[in-house]
């Protein structure tokens, strides 16, 4: 597990066959550390991560419509995300 | 066993902090976790370097558990408090493969890792020095172990029940979705298991839900509570947080936890695997 660098994938990961959703949380605009989960299309739990130090975070899915959301101390946020196979989805979660 | 004998809450923990008979033992999926910080006092271990067989993949001995524990410090009389982040995953691990070797006094932190996360209390980077002990182990306990042959004759007999992820289960993804999901075996569930993800078991902060809604949620799902269960997922984790749910907080006989699982089972030359949502 680790945080995510913007526009990278991990060496030995074969960015044609993953559909990856990845992103940074925040809170006033600046990054935030804490956690984040992947709902799927019926909002059931998928995964979860923590973020790294500056909030970043990614996951492998699938094609389709997922919703991550972001828990951090005292708050917590959502945001809908579409992933497709060979992409990279970018997602920034405001958490108020 | 009971909730109340195998779950301390984050307040508990935090005025026990002190107490010489309480022994804090992180394990993380994230095995970098600890280093970055920790509860104070707590000791470490590594679920894939302390746990695993370096060879085979299997447990490590009795008499390598018993030189793991010896050299974290730990006796046999201590009071064990796990924990560890993704919800315990791995900490629920721990605490199965622990009473495996027989130690009898350990419980799990409720919400583990995050929920201390979560509640901004405090996190340290001094590591603990305990003095080692001799600590015995017990011959590991079956009763709370499946093996392939075993899941193959449960089919229609026993309750299996795949704790994964709904895409998982149904064959769409192989492996969680924060892993790469490169992998060589097949997509699917053992025919007949029930898919109650592990999750369903905890709330967005980590810890357990009520006894009632747990209950209700494996009622719900199909499961007969006058059948033995088994229990898996993808490498053993996560079904050991379900085996806990089941066994050690509702108190159900003859649950099973497959740490085989997925891995295993879905590369298993010619036994049946379904695919979709399930019957």
């Amino acid at each position: 597990m680790c945080g995510a660098v913007a526009g990278g994938l991990p060496l030995g990961v074969d960015a044609g066959k993953e559909a990856v959703i990845q992103g940074v949380v925040k809170r006033g605009g600046q990054p935030v550390s804490g956690y984040v989960r992947l709902l799927d299309g019926g909002g059931e739990f998928t995964a979860e991560v923590p973020t790294s130090a500056t909030g970043e975070f990614r996951f492998f899915a699938a094609p389709g419509t997922w919703t991550v959301r972001a828990l951090v101390p005292g708050g917590s946020a959502d945001r809908t995300v579409s992933a497709a196979t060979g992409a990279i989805a970018e997602v920034e979660v405001s958490v108020a | 066993m009971s909730r109340q004998a195998v779950l301390v809450d984050a307040d508990w923990v935090e005025a026990h902090l002190d107490d010489p008979n309480i022994v804090l033992v992180e394990v993380d999926e994230d095995v970098s976790a600890y280093d970055k910080g920790h509860i104070r006092g707590a000791v470490k271990v590594d679920w894939k370097q302390d746990l695993q067989d370096p060879i085979r993949r299997d447990f490590i001995d009795k008499a390598a558990f018993e030189k793991l524990l010896s050299s974290r410090g730990i006796s046999n009389d201590d009071n064990i408090v796990l924990y560890g982040g993704n919800n315990n995953w791995f900490a629920a691990y721990a605490y199965w493969y622990f009473k495996l070797y027989g130690h009898q006094n350990i419980k799990l932190l409720d919400g583990g890792r995050k929920k201390w996360e979560l509640d901004s209390r405090e996190l340290v980077t001094d590591v603990p020095s305990r003095p080692a002990t001799q600590y015995k182990a017990k011959d590991p306990d079956s009763s709370i172990r499946a093996f392939r042959d075993e899941v193959v004759n449960a089919i229609g007999k026993l309750n299996l029940i795949d704790v994964r992820s709904p895409d998982e289960f149904s064959g769409k993804l192989l492996a969680p979705a924060h892993l790469p999901q490169e992998q060589s075996q097949r997509g699917g569930h053992v025919p007949t298991a029930k898919n109650v993800p592990w999750s369903k078991a905890a709330n967005d902060d980590g810890t357990f839900k009520s006894d009632d809604e747990l209950k209700a949620l494996y009622k719900d799902a199909g499961v007969d509570f006058g059948k033995d269960t088994i229990a898996y997922c993808r490498i053993g984790e996560r079904s050991a947080h379900t085996w806990f749910v089941l066994h050690e907080i509702l108190d159900e006989a003859n649950v099973k936890n497959y740490d085989g699982s997925w891995t295993e089972y879905g590369s298993l030359v010619g036994v049946p695997i379904e695919t979709g949502s399930g019957s």
